[in-house]
């Protein structure tokens, strides 16, 4: 996601109060990354394998995720001009698909085939301080800073 | 080969999905974890503070598996040279299209957005068209 800075100000315990909301929320969705076995690579390309043992359950994860989240967000969030802790709520507001949308895709697809390991996933594995694991976000991060300095330029 | 787990899928989606929808409830954000990733790394920016706060929670679950009977992977059975390769597309991509697999998967699809369901269809579409070459082209 692209935001830009926000400026708008927050009295500090709403600023506190919604540091911890992340927070448990992160701990969440880890937990849920967890508990449906995301962050084992060899589900993920299993699931990714059409033509191999077909592992149809990342198909379930995301169908879950998606009926509590877009149920949450139809009746708590469409209705609503505001959040519970903010004064607004901060939402993608491009609707066009552009080349940059396509071309991030593709590649983001590239990288996730070749060893089934997205962002989410890949945070989760660093506690087992594992060398790959490591070296995977490091990489990772550096890719966005690449992209990032590519599009100030272009 | 991995067993289907359609219980433990079911669940874990629930958990994430509550874990994306806390967020945007309470704070009006979108738990999109590229998007958090790069977004923590302005570090002068105001808003670094909620991502890292995100992360954090992010890591602890980590910490929390075993407390809940699961294991997390211990390795990843693939070469330094094909990690690195993908840890840098799966960043440089993510960030241009603005999203990975939560942001657009699943909060962006959950808002009908068009932009979402197309970068989720297209990145799957590339990512088993990788897994046919490396299983069954390469690898056969």
């Amino acid at each position: 996601m692209l935001l830009g800075p926000n400026m708008n100000q927050h009295p500090d315990t709403s600023y506190r109060l919604q540091e911890f909301v992340a927070f448990i929320s992160g701990c969440l969705f880890g937990l849920g990354l967890i508990v449906s076995q995301m962050v084992d690579a060899n589900k993920v390309l299993n699931f990714l394998d059409f033509f191999g043992d077909w592992d149809p359950s990342l198909a379930l994860v995301m169908a879950a995720g998606l009926s509590v989240f877009s149920f949450g967000y139809v009746f708590g969030v469409k209705p609503k001009s505001k959040p519970l802790l903010d004064e607004q709520f901060f939402l993608p507001t491009k609707t066009n698909v552009d080349k940059k949308l396509l071309i991030g895709a593709s590649l983001f697809g590239l990288g996730w085939g070749l060893v089934g390991i997205c962002p989410g996933p890949a945070i989760v594995n660093l506690v087992t301080l594992n060398g790959q694991f490591i070296g995977f976000v490091i990489a990772m991060l550096l890719g966005m800073l690449v992209a990032k300095k590519l599009i100030k330029i272009t | 080969m991995t067993e289907f787990t359609p219980f433990s899928a079911l669940l874990g989606g629930v958990l994430l999905g509550l874990g994306a929808l806390l967020l945007i409830l309470l704070n009006g954000r979108i738990a999109g974890i590229s998007g958090i990733l790069s977004g923590a790394m302005q570090f002068k920016n105001p808003n670094a503070k909620w991502r890292w706060a995100f992360i954090a929670g992010l890591t602890l679950s980590g910490f929390l598996a075993p407390a809940v009977g699961f294991t997390l992977p211990t390795q990843l059975n693939t070469s330094w040279t094909l990690t690195l390769l993908a840890g840098f597309l799966v960043g440089f991509g993510t960030y241009l299209c603005a999203g990975c697999t939560s942001g657009h998967g699943i909060c962006g699809i959950g808002r009908m957005s068009k932009r979402s369901i197309v970068a989720t269809l297209v990145f799957m579409l590339l990512a088993a068209v990788v897994v046919f070459f490396t299983r069954h082209v390469i690898g056969a």
